[in-house]
C-alpha cells in the first residue's frame, strides 16, 4: 500500500488540525502558530494512530501518556485532542479566555486528557520520566511520550533528563523532537547560510543524534510531515516498551509547515492571521466550509 | 535531643515499612541529609536521581501522577533557588502530591558558607499559592510533621535545620495544620519564631524572667496555613512583640506576623533575623553570636527593647 492511501485519514485530520489552531488564534486575537504547525502531524499519528487511548475515559489507568513540553504549542494539541473527542470542537472558541478549560499553555488542573502542565520550558521530559519509572516501579505496561522542541532543548532541565532516564533503562519512555529550526526571535543567518528556516537553526552544525546516542538514547530520525515515517518511528517506540533504552525521536519538521506564508518565519511563532489570511489558509488546507 | 536530618530519615524508615507508596529522591547529598537510611531500608524505593535538582522536582511529579508519595532530599538552597520554577509550576500549580525535605535549611549548614546558607526560603515558599510551609523545631515535631506531611494530600516544603536542638516536645506531640504553641507566656515581651530558633527563644525567656522581664514565646511550625487569630490574641497579651528566625527579616515569619498585626491588630512589631547581608563559615556557635540569635544575645536585645 502506498503511503498516500494508508494515511490519507491522517493528511486530513491534520489539515483539520492546522486549521483549527490558526482560525482559534485568529479569534482569541493572540496565540501561536508555527509551532502547532510543525508538530501537527506527530500529534494527529499520536491520538489518531498510536496511543491507547479513551476520550471518554481520559484517566483510563492503562492509557498511553502524551506531555506536550513545549506547552505554547497548546491550540495544537487542544484542536487535535477537539478533533479525537476530548473536548467539543466549539470549546476551541474559549482559548485563552478567561474560566476556560483551554488555557494559553496546558493546564493539568483543568482539562481532563492532559497529563501535568506546561509553558515554563524543558521541564515536561522529567515528569514523563517520572511517569515512566512510575510505571516501571509498578509493572505497568503503556507507553510515554513527550514532545520537546529544539528551541526548548537549550533549557539546562532538559538535558538533566536526558542523562538521567537512560540510567533507569526507561525503554517506555519516548521523546520526540519537533525540531523545526525556529524559535521566537533566535539569531540571524549568516551569509550565503542555508536553512529551511528565516532565522538560524538553535542546533546548527551540532550532531544532536550523535549527543543523543551517547547518552544512551536509542534514537530514530524521521521526516516529521510524513505519516509513512511519523507513524512507524512512533509504533516502533512503542514496541520497545519493555526494552532498557529510551528513545529519541528526531523529526525534522519545518515551522509554520502547511501554509506557503507561514513556513519557515520565525515572525508566526506567534501570531495572528487576518481575515484575509485566513482565505488563503483555507484554500491551501482544502478546508471547503471556511473557503465559502 | 536528635538532629533533624536524622530524625528525617529514621521516620521516612520507619513510614516505608507500612507505606509501599512512599518512594525517596535524592539529589547526590543522601549522606549528609540522612535520605541514605532510607536507600539502606528500602532500597528498591530508593531513587537517585544524580546531581540535577530541577529534574528531580519533575521526576517527583511524574511519579506522583503514578499514585506514589515522592519525598524529595536535598539542601534547601537548592530547592527554593535552583528549583524553584519546576516546583512552582509543576508542583505547586498542578497541587501535585509531592514533599520536599529541605535539609541544611537556615544559617548552620555545617560550615558551608553563604552559598549553601538558605535564609529566604520561607519567604519564597510562603508566596506560593498551593504550598504547605512547615518548621519544625525538635525531634518530635520533626517526627510529627512528616508524618502527617506523608499523610496529606497534596505539596509540602518542610524546612529542616541540619543540627540536633534540645527538646521541646515529647511523643505526646499531635501536629495540627496551622496551630500554634504558646510555649512561654509573658506580659512584657513576646517572641514569635519557627524552626529550632523557638528553643533558643525559649532559653532567652529564662534568662529574662532570671532579669525580672517576663518573655513570651509563640512557636509557629506550621507558616503556611496559619490561625492568624492565634497570632493576635496572643500578641494582644504583651506589650511588645519581636518575631525571631534564623531567616531574613524580609518576607518571612516577621513578615507574616507584621502582615497579619497590621491589618486585625496594629501594634510595634519588631523583626530580628538575618539583615540586609550573606552569612559566611564559620562553626554554629560563632554564627549564632554573629546574627544575634543566640539565647544570651538575644536575652540582651530584648532588655534593650523592653528597657
Amino acid at each position: 500500500m502506498s503511503s498516500e492511501t494508508d494515511y490519507k485519514d491522517l493528511e486530513m485530520l491534520a489539515r483539520r488540525g492546522r486549521w483549527l489552531a490558526i482560525s482559534t488564534v485568529a479569534g482569541s486575537g493572540a496565540g501561536h502558530v508555527g509551532g502547532p504547525f510543525s508538530a501537527m502531524d506527530i500529534l494527529v499519528a499520536l491520538y489518531f494512530r498510536v496511543m491507547k487511548i479513551d476520550p471518554k475515559e481520559p484517566r483510563m489507568p492503562a492509557r498511553d501518556r502524551f506531555i506536550l513540553s513545549k506547552g505554547h504549542s497548546s491550540i495544537g494539541q487542544y484542536s487535535v485532542m477537539a478533533l479525537r473527542g476530548f473536548l467539543p470542537v466549539e470549546e476551541l472558541k474559549t482559548f485563552d479566555k478567561g474560566g476556560s478549560r483551554l488555557q494559553g499553555h496546558p493546564d493539568v488542573t483543568r482539562l481532563p486528557g492532559l497529563e501535568t502542565s506546561t509553558g515554563s520550558l524543558g521541564q515536561g521530559l522529567s515528569v514523563g520520566l517520572g511517569i515512566a519509572l512510575g510505571a516501571r516501579l509498578r509493572g505497568e505496561k503503556f507507553q510515554t511520550f513527550v514532545m520537546i522542541g529544539d528551541g526548548e532543548l537549550q533549557e539546562g532541565m532538559i538535558w538533566e533528563a536526558l542523562h538521567i532516564a537512560p540510567r533507569y533503562r526507561l525503554g517506555n519512555l519516548t521523546a520526540i523532537l519537533d525540531w523545526n529550526g525556529l524559535q521566537q526571535f533566535g539569531w540571524v543567518l549568516a551569509i550565503n547560510e542555508e536553512h529551511r528556516g528565516d532565522r538560524r537553526d538553535p542546533w546548527t552544525g551540532i550532531d544532536l543524534r550523535g549527543i543523543f546516542e551517547k547518552l544512551g538514547w536509542r534514537c530514530i530520525e524521521i521526516d516529521g510531515h510524513d505519516f509513512a515515517q511519523i507513524v512507524p518511528a512512533l509504533e516502533a517506540a512503542k514496541a520497545s516498551g519493555e526494552s532498557d533504552q529510551p528513545t529519541m525521536i528526531i523529526a525534522h519538521t519545518i515551522k509554520g509547515k502547511g501554509v506557503h506564508f507561514t513556513e519557515g518565519k520565525h515572525e508566526w511563532h506567534s501570531k495572528v492571521a487576518t481575515k484575509d489570511e485566513l482565505r488563503v489558509v483555507a484554500k491551501e488546507l482544502g478546508i471547503e466550509e471556511a473557503i465559502a | 535531643m536528635k538532629a533533624l536530618r536524622d530524625v528525617f530519615g529514621d521516620t521516612l524508615v520507619d513510614l516505608g515499612k507500612t507505606n509501599p507508596n512512599l518512594v525517596v529522591l535524592d539529589a547526590d547529598l543522601a549522606n549528609s541529609t540522612k535520605a541514605d537510611k532510607f536507600a539502606v531500608a528500602h532500597p528498591d524505593r530508593f531513587l537517585e536521581m544524580g546531581i540535577a535538582e530541577q529534574n528531580f522536582v519533575g521526576v517527583a511529579v511524574g511519579l506522583a501522577s503514578m499514585g506514589f508519595i515522592p519525598w524529595l532530599s536535598s539542601f534547601t538552597v537548592f530547592f527554593t533557588h535552583r528549583a524553584i520554577d519546576p516546583i512552582r509550576m509543576l508542583v505547586a500549580q498542578t497541587h501535585a502530591n509531592v514533599k520536599i525535605g529541605a535539609a541544611y535549611a537556615g544559617l548552620m549548614t555545617g560550615l558551608t558558607g553563604k552559598t549553601h546558607q538558605d535564609v529566604q526560603d520561607i519567604a519564597i515558599m510562603r508566596a506560593m499559592p498551593d504550598m504547605t510551609v512547615l518548621a519544625p523545631a525538635d525531634a518530635a515535631e520533626g517526627e510529627a510533621l512528616i508524618r502527617w506531611a506523608t499523610e496529606f494530600d497534596g505539596p509540602v516544603y518542610m524546612r529542616l535545620a541540619r543540627d540536633a536542638a534540645p527538646d521541646l516536645f515529647d511523643k505526646n506531640y499531635r501536629f495540627i495544620p496551622g496551630k500554634t504553641l504558646l510555649l512561654r507566656e509573658g506580659a512584657d515581651v513576646l517572641m514569635i519564631s519557627t524552626g529550632p530558633q523557638s528553643v533558643r527563644c525559649v532559653e532567652a525567656a529564662d534568662l529574662l524572667a532570671k532579669q525580672g522581664i517576663s518573655a513570651g514565646v509563640l512557636h509557629v511550625p506550621s507558616i503556611k496555613p496559619v490561625k492568624k487569630d492565634e497570632i493576635i490574641n496572643a500578641a494582644e497579651k504583651s506589650k511588645l512583640i519581636v518575631t525571631v528566625e534564623e531567616h531574613t527579616i524580609y518576607g518571612g515569619l516577621g513578615g507574616l506576623v507584621a502582615e497579619v498585626l497590621s491589618e486585625a491588630s496594629p501594634r510595634k512589631v519588631v523583626r530580628l533575623g538575618i539583615e540586609d547581608r550573606w552569612g559566611e563559615s564559620a562553626p554554629n556557635d560563632y554564627l549564632l553570636d554573629q546574627f544575634r540569635m543566640s539565647a544570651p544575645r538575644l536575652c540582651e536585645r530584648m532588655q534593650k527593647l523592653v528597657g
